[in-house]
């Protein structure tokens, strides 16, 4: 399933937006603002830059993805059953008792996701073992890492940045969520990452900036990763936490909590506006 | 639990545990294509150099970065390979039990952790480099294999077991030399405890290099007149229950001795059987909830009444136990 049409892309990225409000809504508890930032990386991920097969979560040739960043899994969740991977219905089981959908990932609990997380900095370290076994054993399948800025203050983070350069990955992109929140409040005010860019530049990586936001972009620069060898990239997509839901956008409060129904109820409605604009624009 | 379990009494050689880590990794290397090997800087300590020198396309070099080892070992098993880890037991499982825990045992995939340099007989670089907490730390987390291979042999079949168990796994080893005592026809099972001497007054469950201590203290008690039997405990988890609750029944008196902290370790396995299943007295000896200190092992092991007499010697205090 390969999607290039940006109206059609528009739209899932938007039916993911609501997916992802009546998850948390109904699960009463999960993190908004990064889920509803990452709607457009995901959809650009599961429906056009992935080789895979939601029939066959387990094909041997498929593109891995890791999601480091565990606490924005409903995003992650709404792409994977919207692409088919499991019903829809079961969404808003999201972490309550029993479920497949956990709080933060499970690998083996639900098909398509390739690594469990939560503690922050343990995703690209995976993501650089599957792209060693791929390039070691000449398979085409890629690996794709979605990683968040705050993570970088794990050191960890930095070890596998240095053995991606070190084992040059061209197999390897990872998408940094540059959307500049973290939990106690913006980035560069609790541990100052910047120059994102450089610093990866001096650690041999190759590194494209795009709007996290315009999902033809994402994909450009996923399909020009590809061409770039013996180097991985870094995708810096910057985004704005909660996008799409404008009392969400840019505020650190809604890092880590679920909108009430009434907050759940007006991010449905302004959704609703967004498809309308969508499909008249043609 | 098996009973009688042959062994060379006294040893015929010695041998440094870790080189059967590293014997059988060539071995499995050779055999299956799929098995990987990683290392943080210290590749020939931990003989982990044999393998990279056959399969160096399946050998990973990360530099000092213990997280991130355990991590790249977690997304080489993701691809159905079967990765092993090697490095201090400080630094490993010491250094990324995090990692460990979630990329690792929470993925459940089949990384074999392999700490090196294990307890008080790596001697002169002292404290810092003494892992006496690994066996504690790693126990607790769900699906991990725990493992303390007695000598040389037994660490070359510890390594193979944990392979053919396809699971999350860590195996201590020593840099020393010790008495290598066990033999190719010695059985190996995980969690199946080896008994190597029968005894009726008390049952020492030993692991890594205590157990050939253990022997030999077993044979001056005897000549005092004291019956101890030395149990061979080399998995910590899953523990054998029942050979636990056999020589509680049979000895009524269980003493635990192991290169690691008594808080935790594998005394602190046994005791939970013990508490639990068959209430006996239990004296657990090792490290006193200390840091150790700089010296040679065998005037550690001594110093730390971890030698044949110092051993001999807490089994007879710790007669007085039953007649409580």
């Amino acid at each position: 399933m390969r999607i290039t049409n940006n109206k059609q892309l528009r739209l899932i990225a938007n039916t993911i937006r609501e997916d992802v409000i009546k998850m948390l809504y109904e699960a009463k508890s999960g993190h908004s603002a990064g889920s509803i930032g990452l709607a457009d990386i995901f959809t650009a991920l599961y429906f056009n830059v992935l080789y895979h097969d939601p029939k066959n979560p387990l094909w041997a040739d498929r593109d891995r993805l890791v999601l480091s960043n565990g606490h924005v899994c409903p995003v992650i969740y709404a792409a994977l059953a919207n692409a088919g991977y499991f019903p829809k219905e079961e969404l808003l089981t999201l972490r309550k008792l029993g479920s497949r959908l956990q709080g933060h990932p499970h690998r083996g609990s639900l098909p398509g996701i390739e690594n469990s997380s939560g503690p922050l900095g343990q995703g690209l370290s995976q993501a650089v073992g599957m792209a060693i076994v791929s390039k070691a054993e000449r398979k085409r399948w890629r690996v794709y890492a979605v990683i968040s800025d705050g993570e970088h203050g794990e050191g960890q983070t930095w070890e596998a940045v240095m053995l991606a350069s070190k084992y040059k990955l061209g197999n390897l992109t990872a998408i940094m969520d540059r959307n500049n929140i973290q939990i106690d409040g913006f980035t560069e005010e609790v541990l100052p990452l910047e120059p994102l860019a450089e610093k990866y530049r001096a650690f041999g990586w190759h590194v494209i900036e795009v709007d996290g936001h315009n999902i033809h972009e994402i994909i450009d620069a996923c399909e020009k990763s590809k061409a770039i060898y013996e180097k991985p990239t870094l995708i810096i997509a910057h985004t704005i936490p909660g996008k799409g839901i404008p009392f969400m956008e840019f505020l650190t409060e809604w890092h880590g909590k679920p909108p009430t129904q009434k907050e759940a109820e007006e991010a449905l409605k302004l959704l609703g506006v967004e498809r309308s604009v969508i499909e008249e624009e043609g | 639990m098996n009973m009688h379990a042959t062994i060379d009494f006294p040893a015929k050689g010695s041998a440094a545990s870790r080189d059967g880590f590293g014997k059988a990794l060539v071995e499995l290397g050779g055999k299956d294509q799929d098995v990987w090997v990683l290392t943080a800087d210290v590749s020939e300590s931990t003989r982990t150099h044999w393998f990279a020198e056959k399969f160096p396309k399946r050998f990973v070099q990360v530099g000092v970065a213990e997280q991130n080892m355990a991590g790249v070992a977690a997304g080489i098993a993701a691809c159905g390979k079967k990765a092993f880890v090697s490095a201090y037991g400080v630094f490993s499982p010491g250094r990324n039990w995090d990692q460990i825990r979630v990329s690792v045992c929470y993925n459940d995939v089949p990384v074999v952790f392999h700490g090196s340099h294990t307890g008080i007989t790596v001697g002169p670089d002292g404290a810092s480099h003494q892992a006496l907490e690994d066996i504690a730390i790693t126990r607790v987390i769900p699906n991990i294999v725990v493992l303390a291979p007695a000598d040389v042999e037994e660490a070359r079949k510890a390594t193979i077991a944990a392979y053919e168990a396809g699971k999350p796994a860590y195996i201590r080893t020593c840099r020393e030399k010790m008495p290598s005592f066990t033999t190719p026809e010695t059985p190996f099972r995980i969690g199946e405890a080896n008994a190597y001497r029968e005894g009726t007054d008390a049952a020492v469950f030993a692991c890594g290099p205590m157990v050939y201590e253990s022997l030999l203290a077993a044979e001056k008690l005897n000549a005092e007149g004291i019956s101890c039997a030395v149990v061979d405990c080399h998995t910590i988890k899953p523990i054998d229950k029942k050979a636990v609750v056999e020589w509680a029944r049979k000895a009524g008196l269980i003493v635990t001795v192991e290169e690691h902290q008594v808080t935790g370790g594998m005394g602190s396995a046994v005791a939970e059987v013990v508490a639990e299943e068959y209430p006996i007295p239990v004296k657990r000896h090792g490290i006193y909830d200390q840091f150790c200190e700089s010296g040679s092992a065998l005037e550690l092991i001594k110093k730390y009444k971890l030698d044949a007499e110092g051993i001999a010697s807490v089994v007879k205090e710790s007669m007085a136990m039953k007649k409580r």
